[in-house]
């Protein structure tokens, strides 16, 4: 029951296969049996959940059941969730129970979703690696001494390891996508705008979005729909109509045309990946697609610039954990400034410290123009540089990160932790959406007795504003003609 | 720019966060070399392009002047780590 998609587990619920609490048990067992591994989750709400596949029998026996009623998943621990402590992987949050639902939360709840609890991240969604949360770093379920990627990683590798069929993640340079490529998984940052970040813990505000991680592109589809719209609390949010994702998906792509950004094939790219991810990419001249190298000039400054606007927005929406209205606090404050100041620097931890005084001293007086401007019209080049491109292709591809999964550990100094996101971060900043879809496995692992397949490499596809619909049926055809999305570590093969 | 000791402890200062000399020390070395990366920005001609804060430039949307709200104060209370009476409870600012 726990090996299969999202899709499959939906129509074995409407065919009336298993119900959403045999379901809810199995998966609930496989969590408390092997996430000790993995450490994706920092929260399991079991009795939640029974309440919730419950009420789904119960809607679907009365006959109202809708596509998703019953399907269970998790949810990273930046949204709010009422009556459940949402931590956002930080100590600052450590005892904070969330007085209401992020609208994701409400939308998955009345469509019937399960959440069986929430997953592990970098504090504050800040890091590549999962390594910086306040609960313990998360192990690829591949290799357990591989980073699953950041921020999202509870989220990839519980989907990875078959302890959830799909998970809710955020992503502000990368923390969908990256950790989908580390753990081979599909996972879709929507445009800026398409999903309300209304009760999802802010990071940065003009970067943050939220989006599905599931097995396929499908599923992913599915989720799409289910939580995408306009919001009247989130005033970022579009207006704009939200069709059923899943109906494009089978669109043949003779006559796609797809970009390969020259930028995403040079300097630093794991020549192994680049093999993985081109040979992926032929795939779809089979397909009937044409491919046409394209250029991204501004490619290089895209991480420069992410690493001002990012850490600027962060510091301003950070200043509201201030000791006394929600949050850690200190004990025995001699003032106020000290109750400020000693609550800070016990609830965050190293690298949400980091990005707060690197924005706080760009926003500072003095720097401002030569640092947050400047790459506020740097930011105007990246995205010009998009939608360039997309006046002559439909899609672009290449790799979603330079390398596999690296070790935990391995990454020691903040810049190289930062150069990491290269291929992903521009899309932020452009407020585009993108899709990392399973595409190979580089380097084996004979240690560990499984020499064949190695590390999961994740291809990257990208389009326009609002184009979601067509990169989920891209990506879904791929996954027609390929079965990368189907393999699995050692650790989702397990069965109780 | 060079960073400076002082420049880690103003902007420590700013965001009201707790930093002692050692500590500040590290975050100096450390932001140095992010500030040394991001310098990279200033080797591009960016005149006369508008800074761009957001990705799809939209204009804010306005809503009549009516209270949408309900009062929730014990509720969004439950989380706060000292009130009484209905009050947030900090150490005395007045003498």
């Amino acid at each position: 029951m726990h090996d299969t998609t999202l899709t499959a587990l939906a129509a074995g619920l409407a065919a009336g296969e298993f119900s959403s609490r045999e379901l809810t048990q199995a998966l609930l067992a496989r969590i408390e049996r092997l996430d000790g591994e993995l450490n994706s989750f920092i929260t399991l709400t079991a009795e939640q959940a029974l309440d919730a596949a419950d009420q789904a029998d119960a809607a679907r026996a009365a006959g109202n059941a809708g596509p998703l009623t019953g399907v269970p998943l998790a949810l990273k621990d930046l949204f709010c969730t009422e009556g459940v402590r949402t931590s956002a992987g930080s100590k600052m949050l450590d005892t904070f129970v969330a007085p209401y639902d992020a609208t994701v939360v409400e939308k998955l709840k009345a469509a019937g979703t399960v959440s069986l609890g929430k997953t592990n991240m970098d504090e504050f969604a800040m890091g590549s690696s999962n390594e910086n949360s306040f609960y313990g770093a998360v192990h690829n379920p591949w290799h357990r001494n591989a980073v699953p990627g950041g921020s999202s990683g509870g989220s990839a590798a519980a989907v990875a390891a078959g302890l959830v069929p799909a998970a809710m993640g955020t992503d502000t340079g990368g923390s969908i996508r990256q950790p989908a490529a580390f753990c081979g998984i599909t996972g879709l940052k929507p445009t800026y705008g398409r999903v309300s970040r209304y009760g999802i813990i802010a990071y940065a505000s003009s970067l943050d979005q939220a989006g599905p991680m599931a097995r396929t592109a499908e599923d992913c589809a599915r989720l799409l729909t289910a939580i995408a719209g306009h919001d009247l609390r989130d005033s970022t949010s579009v207006a704009r109509g939200v069709p059923d994702y899943t109906q494009e998906l089978d669109a043949p792509l003779a006559g796609l045309r797809i970009g390969l950004p020259r930028e995403y094939f040079g300097e630093g790219l794991d020549p192994a990946v680049e093999r993985a991810v081109r040979e992926a990419i032929g795939v779809f001249e089979t397909l009937g697609a044409t491919l046409r190298e394209v250029s991204l000039p501004h490619t290089h400054y895209a991480i420069p610039a992410y690493y001002v606007i990012a850490p600027a927005e962060a510091s301003s929406n950070l200043a509201r954990y201030d000791g006394v209205r929600f949050g850690h606090r200190c004990d025995a404050p001699a003032d106020l400034t000290d109750l400020y100041k000693r609550s800070r620097a016990e609830g965050f931890g190293e690298e949400v410290k980091r990005r707060i005084l690197m924005g706080t001293h760009t926003l500072s007086e003095g720097f401002f123009d030569a640092y947050y401007k400047k790459a506020q019209q740097v930011r105007r080049l990246i995205r010009q540089d998009f939608l360039d491109a997309f006046d002559e292709v439909d899609v672009l591809m290449g790799p979603t990160s330079p390398t596999p999964a690296f070790d935990l550990g391995a990454k020691k100094d903040p810049v190289s932790m930062y150069l990491q996101d290269i291929y992903t971060i521009a899309i932020n900043l452009a407020g585009i959406p993108g899709i990392s879809v399973p595409a190979g496995f580089v380097g084996g692992c004979p240690a560990e007795g499984r020499p064949a397949e190695g590390r999961p490499v994740g291809l990257q596809i990208l389009g326009t504003h609002f184009a979601e619909a067509r990169l989920l049926n891209v990506a879904h055809q791929f996954q027609q003609a390929t079965d990368w999305h189907l393999r699995r570590p050692a650790i989702a093969e397990e069965t109780l | 720019m060079a960073l400076e000791h002082a420049d880690v402890l103003r902007a420590a200062h700013l965001a009201r966060l707790g930093l002692d000399d050692d500590e500040a020390a590290h975050y100096l070395d450390d932001l140095g070399h992010i500030l040394t990366m991001v310098d990279q920005l200033q080797s591009l001609d960016t005149e006369g392009v508008a800074p761009l804060a957001h990705p799809l430039e939209t204009t804010q949307r306005l809503r009549a002047d009516e209270v949408t709200e309900s009062d929730q104060r014990e509720r969004f209370q439950r989380c706060a780590p000292a009130v009484e009476q209905g009050l947030y409870l900090v150490p005395r600012v007045v003498e």
